[in-house]
């Protein structure tokens, strides 16, 4: 896997370490150890331009982590994030920071949290494109916002009003035209509907493949809802306590799950149109990630664990047209 | 036989400053001892309210303000704070949404289930302990006799919907309200929480009114569904028609909204707009703005509960075509 690939977005063996130990009085005192929480651990994959990846998994998996390095929320303890062929945190830090803040632009969960309540859509539009210094002069500055909320479904008339005159889904397509507005190439959306109701959902997700096709946009979609995810996604990670467990093309994943994870999840989910089936309920719940299992992370849930999974980590490795962590699956046990 | 729950026109008004609201407008269904009836609709259609007018936790000022609710026949709409308390948890359990704040953080698991059982049961404190840890065992926790001296805490948010659980069913009530029991887990915790409330209640013979935005619960689950839209049921009958053969036009746009698992869609279905706000609901049929298929007596005539097929919708669209149907069946 040398040869350098052309991907828009590659990330390579990316992890952030919180510090969550006791105060230090605390440790002094009780003789309590630092505490670390591996929130990612070693993640890679590569988006190519224009597609869709999409991370899944239970709350505390990571995933939102993921998100927050994408976007230089935080700096990654480990590994690199690479971004049309330069290092992004690299850029993050140096005096071409803003331009590339502007290719990478980012939708948040919950629409009624992430505007402004006391600013006008038009200065909460705005606001980029002045930050940026794209746009200085007034006229053509409200131009550009009616133009940026009439792509995503709402009129030019919505200027002058608050947040609050908004519903939940008119609000998430505000979050979307402001993330628009510095014309970025890497939208990273960090469970943009799972607050909205699925009718609505239906209209933000229908937006946001219409701006895909239309502007050739590169997303990083975080959801845990697999029917979204399946619906917007061309490919597919699992994740599953900081690490990827799968990582696969859309159809491949959903048609041919490998890692018992994936099935378990897959499984879990209740079906709208095969009533009255009864489902195989996923064993036990997430361990406690400060003090994962040793191993395979998976191994306390998984039925087809043995000794190997409870003493050795998996790595990736390649099969077929899927990455998957799992010693069972490369020893050919399932 | 009669039914084990009876609402009939129910009508629920928050009354404002501007004027009274009308959140709950003319609800009416039923519900046979141990059956499931799951509600759906989006936020703010009133699935909650309705919920909470049956278990009489209405928040104040809102008030039921016509109508009747009958429990086992007998009405319970219009008692006093303290009766309702004996009903409440002795006949009638609930389970809300977020298990969390719905557990008491400073009182550990066992005091909040014995005072639950000794408050409804006559038994004495030892034997409301022992009560106590064979529900949690019923709920699936493991190591029950341990766990049943810890506090909210000590437990997972799957564990604590278990607990929760555990506390409704503590008197052996008749009927369960479960208001988005599932809507704050993840989805592998959210099957295993689904599956034990079912098997649980109907080991019991109680019936559940099971409150959820999540299609994929309620057919799993129900029996019936009812779709609600601006605190009005639009279409009610058994889960399998409401799912694949809709009548009602919102219905099937809710149904048609939903990404499904299987299947590879370019588009998905969308309602244009969003429910009305209750200041602001349309003369005649609520939905009729968003409606593709309106016509003229959707704008002015408010339809009512008519069986179409298998199930119950309130639409215009239907009598019209019973009456075409007529009309051609005489031609």
């Amino acid at each position: 896997m040398s040869k350098p690939s052309k991907a828009l977005v590659q990330v390579q063996d990316i992890a952030m370490d919180f510090d969550v130990s006791p105060p230090w009085l605390t440790r002094v005192i009780e003789r309590k150890p630092r505490l670390k929480l591996h929130a990612v651990d070693g993640v890679s994959f590569e988006i190519e331009k224009g597609k869709t990846l999409a991370l899944v998994g239970e709350s505390g998996c990571g995933k939102s982590t993921v998100a927050r390095l994408m976007v230089g929320l935080y700096s990654p303890t480990r590994g690199s994030f690479t971004f049309d062929g330069k290092d992004a945190h690299a850029t993050y830090k140096s005096a071409d920071e803003l331009n590339l803040r502007a290719r990478i632009q980012m939708i948040f969960q919950d629409p009624y949290a992430s505007l402004n309540p006391r600013w006008r859509v038009r200065d909460i539009v705005a606001e980029p494109l002045i930050e940026h210094g794209i746009i200085k002069d007034e006229a053509a500055l409200s131009a550009r916002v009616g133009e940026l909320l009439s792509s995503v479904g709402l009129s030019p008339l919505d200027m002058p009003k608050y947040p609050h005159q908004f519903s939940g889904g008119q609000r998430q397509r505000i979050s979307i035209a402001r993330a628009l507005a510095t014309q970025p190439e890497f939208l990273v959306c960090d469970e943009p509907t799972s607050a909205l109701d699925v009718s609505v959902q239906a209209q933000v997700l229908n937006i946001m493949k219409d701006l895909q096709n239309k502007q050739g946009l590169t997303y990083l979609f975080i959801s845990h809802n697999l029917a979204v995810v399946r619906h917007v996604s061309d490919r597919v990670g699992v994740m599953y306590l900081g690490r990827l467990v799968e990582l696969a093309d859309k159809h491949t994943l959903f048609d041919r799950p490998l890692h018992p994870y994936t099935k378990m999840l897959l499984d879990a989910i209740p079906k709208m149109h095969d009533t009255g089936r009864a489902r195989t309920p996923v064993q036990g719940e997430v361990p406690n990630p400060l003090n994962p299992p040793s191993g395979c992370a998976f191994n306390p849930r998984c039925p087809h664990a043995n000794e190997r999974c409870k003493s050795e980590r998996p790595e990736m490795i390649d099969m077929a047209d899927t990455k998957v962590a799992c010693h069972a699956v490369q020893e050919n046990r399932l | 036989m009669s039914p084990l729950l009876e609402v009939k026109n129910l009508i629920v008004e928050f009354p404002s400053r501007h004027g009274t609201l009308r959140a709950l407008d003319g609800v009416s269904f039923d519900l046979a001892a141990g059956e499931i009836l799951g509600v759906v609709g989006e936020s703010g259609a009133g699935k909650s309210l309705t919920g909470a007018a049956i278990i009489g936790l209405l928040e104040p000022p809102g008030r039921v303000a016509g109508g009747e609710i009958l429990l086992q026949e007998k009405r319970i709409d219009h008692l006093a704070h303290e009766q309702m308390r004996h009903i409440r948890g002795k006949q009638i359990g609930a389970i809300f949404q977020d298990p969390l704040t719905s557990l008491n953080p400073l009182y550990t698991i066992g005091q909040q289930l014995t005072e639950t059982i000794l408050a409804h049961l006559p038994l004495s404190k030892a034997e409301a302990r022992q009560r106590a840890i064979a529900l949690l065992q019923d709920t699936g926790i493991p190591a029950a006799e341990q766990r049943i001296d810890q506090y909210p805490h000590q437990f997972s948010g799957g564990m604590r919907q278990r607990v929760v659980i555990a506390l409704a069913l503590a008197a052996e009530p008749i009927l369960v309200v479960a208001d988005e029991p599932t809507t704050a887990l993840d989805v592998s915790i959210q099957a295993q929480i689904i599956g034990l409330l079912k098997e649980i209640c109907k080991k019991r013979g109680a019936a559940v009114m099971l409150i959820t935005h999540d299609m994929g619960v309620i057919a799993e689950t129900c029996d019936r569904v009812a779709v609600m839209y601006a605190g009005r049921i639009v279409e009610i009958g058994p889960v399998h028609e409401v799912i694949n053969h809709p009548a009602h036009p919102y219905s099937a746009g809710l149904m048609a909204a939903i990404p499904d698992i299987s299947v590879d869609v370019e588009r998905l279905h969308q309602i244009e707009g969003s429910m009305p706000r209750l200041n602001a609901i349309p003369k005649g049929c609520a939905f009729n703005p968003r409606c593709s298929q309106a016509f003229d007596r959707c704008r002015e005539e408010r339809p009512k509960l008519e069986s179409a097929g298998a199930t119950q919708a309130a639409c215009w669209l239907l009598s019209n075509q019973v009456e075409t149907q007529k009309h051609e069946v005489t031609q």
